[in-house]
């Protein structure tokens, strides 16, 4: 196990999640709208290769995983990767929040929120 | 007490009397609670990689982990408390994205399973993937024309 490699990742998405932080406590943006800004900053393979985790389970790396996947399928069947490879490298984090999250509004109940 | 009459008045007014939210605090919790989600993922990827599995599938089961537990702690309700707790700690990392798909779709049930759950599943984590998705194709298409990686750092 490389603890070195889990220090990084800590640090790392603990800096993105301040910087989202601060882009809700200051610019009265909604969560949804930030989730939408930060997805579409996901250039940043260096920061992968540096945080490992730290970088890819924000959802800056969604944005990163859609692009690079894109580029990679591109690389490999033409322009028809254009439409395909985004989604197919995403596929998996997107089926599973579908699916999970659709049997666990089937167990749930709904509570009434408390303000 | 006057009436308020310009729009900057009432901000101004609204600005007294509406709590500072402390960011310094709101800041250092986003940091612990992000960081020790993403770190937990980053102790399942190398679980995942002494097991031999490649890089690009780590990854997803990392997400895919990730997602299960957020979407298994939003229907027992303890993930509003934990966002509340954290913010954008909890909101940021790829659970905040199940959390937006698990949430309304639990409200709405009530709507029924087609129109309801499944309809309004989407209502926030819809624009991302509108937006991501449509991204990617034209990040794409660019590929195609310059056929240059140096245009996109990915």
């Amino acid at each position: 196990m490389d603890w070195y490699m889990v220090l990084k990742a800590f640090i790392t998405g603990g800096v993105i999640c301040i910087i989202g932080q601060i882009l809700i406590d200051k610019t009265k943006l909604t969560p949804a709208r930030i989730l939408v800004i930060l997805g579409g900053l996901g250039w940043y393979k260096y920061l992968i290769d540096f945080a490992g985790c730290g970088a890819t389970v924000p959802l800056t790396g969604f944005g990163s995983l859609l692009a690079k996947g894109t580029i990679s399928e591109v690389k490999s069947t033409g322009l028809i990767g254009a439409f395909t490879g985004g989604i197919k490298a995403a596929a998996g984090g997107i089926a599973a929040a579908i699916f999970f999250g659709y049997i666990a509004s089937l167990v749930s109940k709904p509570k009434i929120k408390k303000q | 007490m006057k009436p308020i009459q310009s729009k900057e008045e009432y901000q101004t007014y609204v600005d007294q009397k509406t709590p500072n939210s402390p960011i310094l605090k709101n800041c250092f919790n986003a940091f612990w609670v992000g960081g020790l989600i993403c770190a937990i993922g980053q102790i399942i990827f190398e679980i995942c990689k002494t097991r031999g599995i490649d890089e690009t599938n780590s990854y997803t089961i990392v997400s895919m982990i990730l997602v299960f537990c957020s979407a298994f702690l939003t229907g027992l309700n303890i993930f509003n408390k934990i966002g509340k707790f954290a913010g954008a700690g909890s909101l940021i990392p790829i659970t905040g994205f199940a959390n937006s798909i698990v949430s309304p779709a639990m409200e709405y049930k009530s709507e029924g399973y087609v129109m309801g759950v499944g309809a309004k599943m989407f209502t926030v984590a819809g624009p991302v993937l509108v937006y991501g998705i449509s991204s990617s194709i034209i990040i794409g298409i660019i590929y195609i024309i310059f056929n240059t990686q140096s245009l996109i750092l990915v």
